[in-house]
């Protein structure tokens, strides 16, 4: 019979080489763009300071002694605006990631971490914070009651996505489609709940409840930073190394197994680092949508599904987004601030809307 | 050896499968045949793993293969599976690759680019590496998924001696994989999966040709009903009687002199749309 399947024509390994090399691309690219994006923003506002000020600034914090600087731009720039735009980075960087994470994990493009109740536990727990404004417990003053409301949304977000988690176990293993529904029944709680507490807040509660929600990064500073940076590192560093893993969780879950892929730690993970992730954003900077939804559907377009360019491609879209947004936020309505959820929301709508439309002529054609 | 032992699974009241045992030799392609819902894809689920039954248990070297780590179990066995979603549309060397992701952390190394490049070539979709999965035919996509089935058990040695026996027996568990396949690369497949066995693998095959079991099988479990009704060389086993009773169906068998193997032939009229009249 057939003993030899016919040898057909070898075009060799250049495919490996052009992946390879357009991760490189891809990341230098984003990597440059982050980089400018963050010295431009840095200078401009009410004290704008020009671009070669702005570098010998940082030169100077850097140890350089050579660099002159003017006291009043530096002064703006390290106390101000510097950490403003690294909080955006931040954020902006694991809302990327934990987004593309999340869709992996559901093994949806369309997924987003508000699915498993993450921004709305968050909400929920900022509002009761808003509305009691923490009477209830008089004893935290000083640095923990500054953040007590960054702190309430925190532990909403990791109650709510554990509650949603429990919900979905049947025995040790976790489904991820029940995870979804319990997700969205969890969300309408959650929803209803903080619906009640707006009813019976006063005006000013109100008004703090709606920009709570609609997001900004105005309160960035060092201290904020200092806490924050190492809890969002965990995500950013160690979520890629579950890429492969999530590449072959895109086979489902039996395919995965099949691979050696441990799928139960592997959701855990997952969740655990998302949750994290996107529990101290809404934290610090309040609910902004679209970021973790939009960016990873961006990267995918340019670089394929891989995670391994997916994830670290979404975290450096996310940061220049995010950070572009902050820069609009504060200057187009200038000295007022526009939140920033509006503008991630207005500029995400159009940019989804345009990729769904586009996916619809590839399926058709 | 890759053994499952007399196992029942039961769920509910229903019993898929019930004291059934097959043994998967190295050197040997056994086949798995019998009707829809006999309980063929319970059998390999439960080889592979993914089931852990009511009853009785599966070893490979004479241990439980629930005390194999998932990492080292795929370094040993394989599974193309009746169904291979995908939910993202990586692109067929991306999808291949997967298969070598037991064997690397981080990168992939230079036996796993080229162990890769060789079952491109084995499986005859080089010339598509680069397009995405879903973009591809059924059939296409059938032998993206034996490509990387195959490259998850193969290493760079292998490829260097296309000869030479395996150190350690493999297996490979394919649940209907000529499905979609057309006539050239049904029989491809069966005889990589065959070119395998020569070398040391053990094939286990739910396969529904029985002309093809016939072909290539070195032995046959025939299932009816979540039981064994036979087992052994196809040319012994596989009697009308037999047929007719795992699918009722009548069948002649026809062998010709010059042919290879035995025919079978269905002899039976239906009447599709007189049964209830």
């Amino acid at each position: 019979m057939l003993t030899n399947v016919p040898p057909i024509a070898r075009t060799m390994t250049t495919t490996t080489f052009r992946s390879r090399s357009r991760g490189w691309w891809l990341t230098g690219t984003l990597s440059l763009l982050l980089g400018l994006v963050v010295v431009w923003s840095v200078g401009v506002g009410a004290v704008s300071i020009p671009i070669p000020n702005v570098l010998a600034i940082l030169l100077k914090q850097l140890g350089w002694a050579g660099a002159s600087v003017e006291p009043q731009q530096e002064a703006v720039l390290l106390v101000i605006r510097l950490p403003r735009v690294l909080l955006g980075v931040l954020v902006g960087a694991v809302l990327g990631m934990s987004g593309a994470a999340m869709q992996g994990l559901f093994r949806n493009p369309l997924a987003d971490p508000g699915l498993i109740g993450i921004s709305s536990g968050a909400s929920l727990f900022a509002v009761l914070t808003i509305v009691f404004q923490v009477k209830l417990l008089p004893g935290l003053t000083g640095q923990a009651g500054l953040y007590m409301l960054s702190i309430a949304a925190f532990v909403g977000a990791v109650v709510t996505t554990g509650l949603v988690y429990q919900l979905s176990r049947q025995g040790r293993t976790v489904q991820v489609s029940t995870m979804l529904l319990a997700g969205v029944a969890v969300n309408a709680l959650c929803g209803a709940l903080t619906g009640l507490l707006t009813y019976v807040a006063d005006d000013a509660q109100l008004r703090t409840i709606t920009f709570w929600g609609l997001g900004s990064l105005g309160g960035a500073n060092w201290d904020m930073l200092g806490v924050i940076a190492p809890l969002v590192a965990l995500p950013l560093l160690l979520l890629p190394r579950l890429s492969k893993s999530l590449n072959a969780f895109a086979l489902g879950e039996s395919g995965a197994e099949h691979l050696g892929i441990h799928v139960g730690r592997l959701k855990q993970a997952v969740i655990v680092l998302a949750t994290l992730g996107v529990g101290v954003s809404v934290a610090v900077a309040g609910a902004i949508g679209f970021v973790g939804l939009v960016i990873p559907h961006l990267i995918r377009l340019v670089a394929g599904a891989d995670h391994r360019l997916v994830l670290p491609g979404s975290a450096l879209l996310g940061a220049i987004v995010l950070t572009g947004a902050d820069l609009l936020a504060r200057t187009i309505v200038a000295p007022a601030e526009l939140p920033i959820g509006i503008l991630t929301a207005l500029i995400g709508t159009p940019v989804f809307l345009y990729m769904l439309l586009q996916k619809k002529s590839t399926i058709t054609t | 050896m890759l053994e499952a032992n007399q196992i029942t699974h039961q769920i509910g009241r229903r019993k898929l499968l019930d004291d059934v045992s097959l043994v998967a030799k190295p050197g040997e392609l056994v086949a798995i045949a019998g009707a829809n819902g006999a309980g063929k894809s319970t059998l390999l689920k439960t080889l592979s793993r993914e089931i852990n039954p009511t009853k009785g248990y599966v070893s490979l070297d004479n241990r439980s293969v629930f005390q194999f780590s998932a990492a080292h179990l795929a370094r040993r066995r394989a599974v193309l599976a009746q169904q291979n979603p995908l939910a993202f549309p990586f692109s067929v060397y991306e999808l291949v690759m997967m298969g070598r992701y037991p064997h690397f952390d981080g990168r992939p190394g230079a036996d796993d680019l080229a162990v890769v490049d060789y079952v491109l070539d084995l499986t005859g979709i080089t010339h598509m590496a680069q397009r995405a999965v879903p973009t591809l035919s059924g059939g296409e996509q059938q032998r993206v998924h034996l490509a990387k089935v195959l490259a998850q058990l193969m290493t760079a040695d292998e490829i260097a001696q296309p000869r030479g026996l395996i150190q350690q027996p493999k297996y490979l568990l394919l649940d209907e994989p000529t499905t979609g396949l057309d006539l050239y690369y049904q029989h491809a497949l069966l005889d990589i999966a065959r070119a395998m066995t020569y070398r040391g693998y053990g094939v286990v095959a739910i396969l529904h040709d029985l002309n093809l079991v016939m072909q290539y099988a070195d032995r046959v479990l025939l299932l009816k009903d979540g039981r064994a009704l036979v087992s052994g060389k196809p040319t012994n086993v596989l009697s009308p009687a037999a047929i007719r009773d795992a699918f009722g169906l009548s069948v002649d068998i026809i062998c010709q002199s010059g042919m290879a193997c035995p025919f079978i032939v269905p002899t039976q009229q239906l009447h599709a749309f007189s049964r209830t009249a």
